[in-house]
């Protein structure tokens, strides 16, 4: 075949071709499989030199180097436990961003739970004070005439009217426990 | 008494406030403390063909800072281990990611400060020793069990507050 | 001259705050008159005075004067003018005096605001405002001056941080500021409270509109700070449980527990020691936001530059405003339970849970955010408290929350029936759990944490309707007209639960259906992605104002077919030398595309990163409606009534109608 029929070919094909020659984007690793778990593995993972991010987030230096190593260790047959462990034995819990549960740590995740026990606490006891207190009808017109009044706020009147001078009685209602 | 409750826990909170200001949350402590020094083979820095790895120095107490010829810190630090830390106690340097290969250069023009320095070109090694900022110091012992470890650079106060004092406890 | 007189109005506003926080104070203790009368117009004279310093600041700023040293380390020859603006509050030292500013600003508008208000609580809120102005403004004389001159004279600036020049940035420091400064009101009426022994629905009433103002700031505040992060900072996250957002989370939390239980208070005259707690609490919180962001103690992807003397000051004069009230709080609160009896369910009740909820889930954070220097502090190590933990214990405690903003609206005062509430509720709630069960698996299988959120949400929204249908169950013919003459309070409200609704789906749904591709593109080929087809037509160089960049030109084509033009960004800043990912967005109704230009390989080749965010603007449009209707509650006529009232001697509605199943 002469050159000239093969330029032509070449033409006749490019030009068959769509313009944006669509040619699939590549991934960014060789091994996507691996890539993928590296990634997972990563979001859990601080940058120990970064302010606050993780390493699937940050493009520092150091963060890349962890990276490849990490992809070393999968690539050794390491499972992600393993590498964890390795790398918290270099950086300590620190790396982890999901505190590991350990004594160290019970207060930490138990906490939140404590919080809201406490607060169940507090709240059933209040609601059982509230509904032992007095039906409503104990609230005296006297009472609700005492709060209207306090309520009532005027300063362009004569300060004597004024309800929050000192040594104004407060409506009685029940004593705390 | 309940309605203190609120006042203590501000107090319990401002002490630990007040502690926090005196950290520094960029100070990691190792966990390699109290371990074995991780093993290397790395080629000598401005020595070709020559390799140095921890087992070469078992049975003494050295020195391991990491360092790099684009941190300047590090480079004032050299006067220190020139100046005052001398013939005390041997210090071996482990170059990190000399990328552009200055180290070489570098170290025969201001004269070494180290007894040997070693190329980690690629940053595998300090990885290992899980190193996070130039300077870092790992103090070493006879039996190549990491005692101690600096981060940031050794200034004359740190080498008599920190650094002494362990390495009295090391000797003999 | 025109830094120096910045300065010196500075150090005069020191002044000026020192009598407004002491003289009225006393004049209030004594019943003097004179001395009380002198808090309005001191308030206004420190308002007039920081807003001519900040002026000064933002001058200097503006003419490029290098010789100040933070505009010399804030701010470039080159910078464009808006951002040049801005920085004026991008540093420690500027943005402490637009705090200042704000105080002051706060201030005044009690002073102007408050005619209804009896003088010896004018007096008292003031001289509190005084106070906590005195300890911000001696930090900005002592230890930040932002007017500090420099020599020799730079040639240029270190240009403003490149995050910070972003349209988020612009009204995203001044708009949190306003919801962080605006709770020291609610405070200063707390401790006004506490002095004078007068714990009512009154106080409550008073604080309200000034807490529920405060919190519609707060929450534009968060919400975009948190669209300011998405487009910033290059990868796409919304919400990161960093420090920093942590610490506007919480007086956010602090101040939503706030807004229910006063609103129980002004109803009913229950929990008012737990409400003035709360006030203190949400103003305390905004404080320790500032240290901890200020005070280098805690590492953050955003926070201001470490110095431990700085760090000390604020921690004393943290430690005087909440240690000083809390005192208070303990000598001075009431021992007397006021208000009425309620039943155990009740709207009261529910409002007592949500309460519980709200706080457990602010402990949560509190304790997520402060654990690391707990440990650190104790000398026990140092670990690390990441978004994984923040999910796994502050979802569970919220969820309960979210399901209550249902119940709630709609559940009598003091006695209310769960079992005719079920009944009239089934629909509601039948179809919300139907609808949500199901969807999940018209998309890609069951997922039970899509199903939970799509659920409360669906579930809010109806009960929402159904709130509106109550209300108009009685009105007869013209009840389009009747639903928009219900009061403003009530449109408030529902407007600000359908927006936590809207939030939740956009949460939920962006966070279990976003994908991403990490790809190496050559100019010419193709990456797609939830049925986008990516073309990238390469990188050129454009320069910017004071930045180069490398402009990736991408040419999507949606399911559908329509195409359109994305260009994501390299910037290499010049005065710095930071280079920076500006990610480019292409916004929709339903999902945002959103690419993020990686490194160049060579050869043309360039890795990108896109992505597919269902849902995601639902995040912003919720938060928006949440600030509407924070907006709208603030604004209702009934808070600025009570001087037509002085006409009715005896009942205040407030209390007469206890039994009223609604709002008002």
């Amino acid at each position: 075949m002469s050159p000239a029929v093969l330029v032509a070919g070449a033409l006749v094909f490019m030009m068959a071709l769509p313009l944006p020659a669509s040619q699939p984007a590549l991934p960014t690793a060789d091994d996507p499989v691996l890539e993928a778990r590296l990634n997972e593995l990563a979001v859990d993972l601080r940058c120990v030199v970064c302010q606050n991010e993780s390493l699937a987030e940050s493009r520092a230096s150091l963060a890349l180097d962890l990276r490849a190593e990490i992809r070393g260790m999968m690539r050794n047959g390491l499972t992600d436990e393993q590498v964890l462990e390795s790398l918290v034995a270099r950086y300590g819990d620190f790396v982890l961003y999901r505190p590991p549960v350990k004594p160290l740590t019970y207060a930490l995740w138990g906490g939140p739970f404590v919080f809201l026990l406490i607060g169940i606490g507090l709240a059933a006891a209040t609601l059982h004070r509230r509904r032992s207190m007095p039906e409503p009808e104990a609230v005296s017109p006297e009472a609700l005439r005492q709060a209207a009044r306090l309520l009532r706020t005027d300063p362009v009147s004569p300060a004597g009217q004024a309800p929050d001078v000192p040594g104004t009685p407060r409506p009685p209602l029940q004593q705390e426990r | 008494m309940r309605r203190w409750i609120p006042l203590a826990v501000v107090v319990a909170l401002g002490a630990f406030l007040y502690l926090g200001l005196y950290l520094n949350p960029k100070e990691v402590p190792s966990p390699l403390v109290g371990h074995t020094a991780p093993d290397f083979t790395l080629p000598v820095v401005g020595r070709p063909g020559e390799t140095f790895s921890p087992a070469d120095v078992r049975g003494e107490v050295w020195l391991l800072n990491i360092w790099a010829p684009w941190c300047s810190i590090c480079l004032k630090e050299h006067r220190v281990f020139r100046d005052l830390i001398g013939d005390d106690v041997p210090v071996y340097g482990l170059t990190w990611k000399d990328l552009d290969r200055e180290a070489a250069p570098l170290l025969a023009r201001n004269g070494s400060p180290y007894v040997k320095a070693v190329d980690d070109v690629d940053g595998r090694v300090a990885i290992r020793y899980g190193v996070t900022v130039t300077p870092e110091t790992f103090v070493i012992d006879h039996q190549g069990v990491i005692r101690m470890k600096h981060v940031g650079p050794i200034t004359p106060q740190v080498w008599e507050q920190k650094f002494r004092p362990v390495l009295r406890g090391l000797r003999p | 001259m025109i830094p120096e007189l910045g300065q010196f109005v500075v150090i005069l506003a020191l002044v000026v705050a020192l009598i407004q926080g002491t003289l009225p104070l006393l004049g209030a203790q004594r019943g003097d008159e004179r001395l009380m009368a002198l808090a309005r117009p001191l308030a206004q004279a420190q308002f007039t005075l920081l807003l001519l310093a900040f002026s000064a600041l933002a001058w200097s700023f503006l003419t490029h004067d290098f010789s100040v040293k933070n505009v010399a380390q804030n701010s470039f020859s080159q910078l464009p003018a808006i951002y040049r603006f801005t920085a004026t509050w991008g540093s420690h030292e500027g943005s402490l005096l637009l705090w200042t500013v704000i105080l002051a600003g706060w201030s005044a508008a009690v002073a102007v605001f408050s005619r209804q208000l009896p003088q010896e609580m004018v007096a008292r809120v003031l001289a509190v405002l005084g106070l906590v102005s005195v300890g911000f403004l001696a930090l900005l004389v002592f230890t930040s001056n932002p007017f500090e001159r420099l020599f020799p004279i730079p040639a240029d600036g270190r240009d403003l941080n490149p995050l910070l020049q972003d349209a988020g940035m612009i009204s995203h420091p001044p708009l949190l500021y306003m919801g962080y400064v605006g709770f020291s009101v609610a405070f200063a009426f707390a401790i006004a409270a506490l002095l004078s022994g007068r714990l009512d629905a009154a106080w409550a009433r008073w604080s309200r509109p000034w807490t529920t103002t405060a919190w519609t700031f707060l929450t534009l505040g968060v919400a975009l700070g948190s669209w300011w992060a998405y487009r910033e900072l290059g990868w796409g996250g919304w919400w990161f449980w960093d420090p920093t957002e942590n610490a506007s989370l919480m007086p956010w939390l602090a101040g939503t527990a706030l807004i229910h239980a006063l609103a129980a208070t002004e109803k009913r005259g229950v929990f008012s020691n737990w409400s003035v707690l709360l006030a203190i609490a949400t103003f305390s919180l905004s404080l320790l936001g500032t240290f901890l962001v200020r005070s280098g103690v805690l590492s953050s992807v955003h926070a201001f530059a470490v110095d431990p003397t700085r760090g000390l000051f604020i921690l004393v004069f943290l430690g005087l405003v909440i240690g000083g009230s809390m005192t208070l709080y303990a000598l001075r609160a009431p021992r007397m339970v006021a208000g009425g009896s309620f039943a155990w369910f009740s709207r009261e009740s529910l409002l007592l849970a949500n309460n519980v909820f709200l706080i457990a889930a602010l402990g949560a954070v509190l304790l997520g955010t402060l654990y690391p220097l707990f440990l650190d502090a104790l000398g026990l190590g140092k670990i690390s408290v990441g978004p994984q933990y923040f999910n796994a214990v502050f979802v569970p405690l919220v969820a309960p929350a979210l399901f209550l903003v249902g119940i709630g609206p709609l559940a009598r005062w003091k006695k209310a029936s769960l079992p005719d509430l079920m009944w009239r509720l089934k629909w509601a709630f039948g179809v919300a759990l139907v609808t949500a069960a199901l969807l999940p698996l018209t998309l890609d299988g069951m997922n039970l944490q899509v199903t939970l959120g799509l659920f409360l949400a669906l579930w809010i929204l109806f009960t929402v309707i159904k709130g509106f249908a109550q209300r108009l169950q009685h009105a007869g013919p013209d009840r389009w007209r009747q639903l928009l003459r219900l009061p403003r309070a009530f449109w408030g409200m529902q407007l600000a639960h359908a927006g936590l609704a809207i939030l939740v789906v956009g949460v939920t749904m962006v966070s279990n259906y976003e994908t991403e591709r990490d790809v190496r593109m050559p100019i010419g080929s193709h990456v797609e992605l939830a049925g986008y087809r990516f073309v990238f037509h390469g990188v050129e160089e454009v320069p910017g104002p004071n930045y180069l960049a490398g402009r990736a030109t991408m040419e999507i084509t949606s399911p559908h077919g329509r195409s359109f033009m994305l260009y994501p960004e390299k910037r290499n800043y010049d005065a710095s030398g930071a280079i920076m990912t500006q990610a480019a967005v292409h916004y929709g109704l339903f999902r945002d595309v959103y690419i993020s230009l990686g490194d160049p390989l060579g050869d043309g080749v360039w890795t990108v990163r896109v992505y597919h965010k269902p849902f995601v603007g639902w995040l912003w449009a919720g938060a928006l409606l949440l600030a509407m209707g924070g907006g709208l509650a603030a604004a209702d006529p009934r808070y600025r009534m009570v001087l037509r009232r002085r006409r009715v001697p005896d009942a205040e509605p407030a209390l007469a109608s206890a039994a009223a199943p609604e709002v008002r």
